[in-house]
């Protein structure tokens, strides 16, 4: 394993991208920062710039007009990157499926930048900020 | 071929400050962490920190100066490592030239300056509220920490003795901490510090909720490492200026303590065991990681260090009790509070030494 790769799993800085969330997952994103879950011991930080993150968290079901952003701020994320998808909404569209507002599937708005992006899946309604943080370490195990 | 100690000094003195002001940053997060009742990253948090950010891809915007942007992080690292050379080379060898307090002085701008220039050549939005913000906290907290010097300089006016030069090796001979002028100005030029730091309550420039890391914004990979590394030796450089000036200098045989033996072995060797036994340990259990914040802490203290970890301590409180100001509040605090306070010290200082009370 490089040594990019390793100091990568140390310290995954994170970015939070809402596209279209009820509000609901980022909630729950900021739970994780909390005292009880505590993630800085695992070096994940939440950052205030794309150009910082070594991972994007998405949220919310990707609406037409957050699709062109979202590609921007992955075009902005220096790479190696990987994106989680926080929430049943940009898993897969939950009871969002068939609005008029809907720009597709998150995974399909950012495969259309880059192909090869890695794309990590985190289920729930919200998801529970344990499911979050194993979640983020089980992708990064699998880097 | 033999390598005298001296010699060796001057090989590790840059790596060895780089890899302090890792650890004092490791020990600015631990602390904070603590304070806010988390368990906080691990020790060689900071080290992976920068090590991924030099494996990261270098984004350049498309409408950024390139050179400047490129160029600024590396002025800053270069200033600010100049200065605490500069300073060890006081410490060890009381060595010293003409006009070296002015030379500090302007050697601890380099870094704001170089964060100006890097943030305003990156043509974004946020990152221009930052430099502006930036450069009004510069002209916040210069003329309060020039003001502190001179009282400083004041009281030293009055211990020197004739036709000795009025350096820095002779200011950390003294500590003017000890009396009341310099007491106010060494508690004035610890706000500055903080500013200088770009630490709460003054991290207006950075702002990571308001202006996104406002200043750094722009800035990814290798850059932003440097950035990282120039703060890190910020915090070794800018606490230890404060001592030398104010509280009497760290004295040359710092490292000193460190070899006294216990018995037959020296104490670092114990340290270094404790070290290891603690920061292997650490990942099983948080309180574990606790004995090995205080043993390093111990170890600062027994090196000689003890002054640096209690300025350090002190910022790391102040950043953890306070919320982030305006700008405008900054301004006011720095210009108004600081400069009258300040104005105080330098009569004070005046009268003690007119009349010959050292301890005013």
């Amino acid at each position: 394993m490089s040594w990019k790769i390793k100091a990568l799993k140390k310290s995954p800085w994170v970015f939070h991208v809402n596209v279209g969330a009820c509000n609901n997952c980022d909630i729950e994103i900021v739970n994780c920062l909390t005292p009880r879950f505590d993630v800085e011991r695992f070096g994940i930080k939440l950052v205030g710039s794309p150009r910082h993150a070594d991972a994007l968290l998405v949220t919310g079901v990707g609406t037409k007009q957050a699709a062109i952003r979202l590609r921007e701020v992955y075009r902005q994320t220096s790479k190696p990157c990987v994106v989680f998808l926080i929430g049943a909404c940009p898993c897969g569209m939950g009871i969002f499926s068939t609005g008029y507002h809907v720009a597709g599937p998150v995974d399909k708005i950012i495969r259309e930048v880059d192909p090869d992006a890695i794309i990590a899946y985190v289920p729930g309604c919200p998801p529970k900020p344990e499911a979050m943080i194993s979640g983020i370490l089980k992708a990064l195990a699998a880097l | 071929m033999s390598i005298s100690p001296n010699i060796l000094f001057w090989i590790i003195v840059i790596p060895g400050t780089v890899v302090l002001g890792l650890v004092a940053s490791w020990i600015v997060r631990k602390v904070s962490a603590l304070v806010q009742w988390r368990v906080g990253p691990p020790f060689l948090q900071p080290f992976y920190d920068v090590a991924k950010l030099m494996g990261k891809e270098i984004l350049i915007p498309q409408d950024a100066q390139q050179a400047v942007f490129m160029w600024a992080p590396l002025i800053g690292l270069a200033g600010i490592l100049l200065l605490s050379i500069m300073l060890w080379r006081i410490t060890v060898t009381q060595a010293t030239f003409l006009g070296d307090i002015i030379v500090a002085i302007y050697l601890m701008v380099l870094p704001s300056l170089a964060l100006i220039l890097g943030s305003s050549a990156s043509a974004s939005p946020h990152a221009a509220v930052g430099t502006g913000r930036e450069m009004k906290l510069v002209m916040g907290y210069e003329l309060s920490l020039v003001l502190a010097f001179i009282v400083v300089i004041i009281k030293m006016a009055a211990l020197v003795e004739p036709g000795q030069q009025l350096s820095l090796a002779a200011i950390s001979q003294h500590a003017p901490v000890f009396s009341i002028s310099g007491m106010l100005a060494f508690l004035a030029s610890l706000m500055c510090i903080q500013a200088k730091l770009g630490f709460v309550p003054f991290d207006i420039a950075e702002a990571e909720t308001e202006l996104g890391s406002g200043v750094l914004m722009e800035y990814s990979g290798a850059l932003l490492a440097i950035w990282k590394l120039m703060q890190a030796v910020m915090l070794v450089a800018l606490p230890l200026f404060l001592v030398m000036v104010f509280l009497g200098g760290i004295g040359a045989d710092f490292l000193a303590g460190l070899a006294r033996p216990v018995g037959s072995v020296p104490v670092g060797i114990i340290v270094l065991a404790a070290f290891v036994v603690t920061g292997l340990l650490a990942r099983f259990n948080k309180y574990i990681d606790l004995l090995f914040l205080l043993a390093l802490i111990a170890a600062c203290v027994l090196a000689g260090l003890g002054k640096y970890v209690l300025v350090l301590v002190l910022i790391i409180l102040i950043k953890n009790t306070n919320p982030r100001v305006r700008i405008d509040q900054a301004m006011k605090f720095f210009w108004v509070y600081c400069s009258i306070t300040l104005a105080i010290a330098i009569t004070l200082a005046l009268i003690g030494n007119t009349y010959g009370y050292n301890w005013l």
